[in-house]
């Protein structure tokens, strides 16, 4: 479904990105994960349009989407969230979801229904009239979920959706995660939190400094020693074994 | 919402029936306030709802004003015919600096710096080339009657000014209720947050400022049919671009009702502090005493109410 062949971004003399490939299957949940600084965001960035990558290639569902600006991804079926969640603060729940329904239809009674179906999906039924800039860090987190959902994605790319969050959180949105796959999207996700990729993820790919050092199921990623010591320094896997 | 909807019926009903018993300079000060409010509109679409904030605004008045000026003293167009044309020149020129300022990435205050800049380079161009008779500014030749878009009776610039104001409210209660205007809210709100929702922010910063530079424009070529006369510094001047700015962020930038309300605490406070200082001799060397005073109002505004005037009519947001 995704495609990515070895892309490459750079700004100024850094790598932040060094010939990636990855792939995404239809139906799959996928977690991408790395140290701090590892370019896992600026990679989100470079697939959805957000950067124009240096070299490589990204292809959905067939197309060449390389370059495209987001808003062409977007119609495409692909959408992104924040990890810096960015919500609409000035106006409510309904109408920020509201922005990501209008998406697919100008109707705006249309647009409304879609908005509330979707907050029902993400728990956010009972905050609809809330402002924006009222909801806690959970409630941000869901409403990028929520908002990014009403665009009707094939596939979502969720940056970063449990940092922040405390395990009774992390639990609701995992659950929350798995229902929207089993409703038809697939989903590639970054995280942090590695208990959660574990429980989530089929497959995991491991950036580090730029480079993809792993795929794999995540017990075979938890095992890999050159993960290991790109998360705990160099050394670490041998200390770790002996 | 019914409410909403009855006070605005019986404010409407009052401004139709107002000028049957007011003297003529009560006529004078309504029309002012419906015109203000329709431009301080035009405003407000594009620096309210979409956060385009421009400091330049006067460039579309400007233009709208000579356009129609010129197409009908040097060309004899007929003045309705020319507003039209006019319209269209503001639009297109709020099509052109939207795709020039936003194809260079430029927001914000660099959005807002550039707008002055163009409002200036129009205001010196039309000083200096020929067609405008530069600084001497154009005359529209008086013949009062309604084909020349002239009335002898204030009353009839007076409905017209209202019928303006309608319009541009309707708009802007257009704007809240479909998607352009829920798009442009998510614009101001979080740009990038608006593009990863497939809004492509670029066309739709073009298209806010071209309606907004046409509904400016109509403002142009009203206040040179009601004056009959234009020069650089009235049709350019940024003392314009800061009265449509100012009724918007003291009445509620982003609302429909905010550059109606801001419009009228403005020409209020211009009136009484004209009258104060005919009146009080310590304030008569305080030239234009209203500036001072638009000043002050300006910083309580910004600091204590950030949703200007309309901040006190709307309930508080509520916390859950």
């Amino acid at each position: 479904m995704l495609e990515v062949r070895e892309l490459s971004k750079s700004f100024g003399g850094l790598k932040a990105v060094d010939h990636a490939s990855l792939d995404v299957r239809q139906g799959e949940i996928v977690g991408l994960i790395g140290p701090n600084g590892a370019g896992k965001t600026t990679l989100f960035a470079a697939i959805a349009g957000f950067h124009a990558p240096d070299a490589g290639r990204v292809a959905f569902e067939g197309k060449d989407i390389t370059g495209w600006p987001p808003h062409r991804i977007c119609s495409a079926g692909m959408v992104r969230t924040f990890q810096i969640t960015q919500p609409f603060a000035k106006i409510s729940v309904r109408e920020n979801i509201m922005v990501g329904a209008y998406f697919r239809t100008a109707d705006r009674k249309r647009a409304e229904r879609e908005a509330e179906a979707v907050a029902g999906m993400v728990g956010m039924a009972g905050q609809l009239d809330q402002m924006g800039a009222d909801l806690t860090v959970a409630g941000r987190k869901r409403l990028e979920l929520a908002r990014a959902l009403a665009t009707s994605p094939r596939l979502l790319l969720l940056d970063e959706v449990m940092a922040g969050l405390n395990p009774t959180e992390i639990t609701e949105i995992v659950a929350v995660i798995r229902a929207i796959r089993d409703s038809g999207v697939t989903i590639l996700l970054i995280e942090h939190v590695m208990q959660a990729v574990t429980s989530l993820a089929e497959r995991v790919y491991v950036l580090n400094q730029g480079r993809m050092i792993a795929d794999g199921t995540p017990a075979a990623i938890a095992e890999n020693p050159e993960v290991v010591e790109a998360y705990l320094g160099h050394g670490a896997a041998k200390v770790l074994r002996a | 919402m019914n409410r909403t909807i009855a006070l605005c019926g019986a404010g409407l009903a009052a401004a139709v029936i107002f000028p049957l018993f007011a003297s003529n300079y009560f006529v004078n000060i309504g029309l002012l306030v419906f015109f203000v409010a329709f431009i301080g509109q035009s405003w407000n679409i594009a620096g309210g709802f979409a956060g385009q904030t421009s400091f330049g605004h006067v460039v579309f008045f400007g233009t709208g004003a000579y356009t129609s000026t010129i197409l009908q003293v040097t060309y004899g167009w007929n003045p309705w015919l020319a507003w039209l044309a006019a319209m269209l020149a503001g639009a297109i020129v709020g099509w052109m600096i939207a795709v020039l300022s936003f194809r260079a990435g430029l927001r914000g205050s660099y959005f807002a710096l550039i707008t002055l800049a163009f409002a200036e380079v129009f205001r010196i161009l039309a000083n200096s080339v020929p067609f405008t008779r530069g600084g001497l500014g154009m005359l529209i030749k008086a013949d009062q009657r309604p084909l020349n878009f002239q009335f002898r009776d204030p009353i009839w610039f007076y409905y017209l000014a209202l019928a303006l104001c309608v319009i541009s409210l309707l708009i802007a209660w257009r704007l809240t209720r479909n998607r352009f205007g829920a798009r442009l809210v998510a614009i101001r709100e979080n740009e990038d947050a608006a593009r990863a929702l497939g809004i492509d922010v670029f066309a739709e910063k073009v298209k806010v400022l071209t309606l907004s530079g046409a509904m400016c424009a109509a403002g142009g070529t009203f206040y040179a049919q009601k004056y009959l006369y234009i020069d650089p510094s009235i049709a350019f001047g940024v003392d314009k671009s800061v009265e449509m700015l100012l009724v918007s962020m003291v009445g509620g930038a982003g609302t429909i009702f905010g550059p109606l309300i801001g419009s009228v605490a403005l020409t209020v406070i211009n009136e009484v502090t004209r009258g104060l200082a005919s009146v009080v001799p310590a304030l008569k060397n305080v030239q234009p005493l209203s500036l001072v005073v638009y000043g002050i109002m300006l910083v309580l505004i910004v600091a204590r109410l950030p949703d200007g005037l309309m901040g006190l009519f709307r309930r508080k947001p509520r916390h859950a």
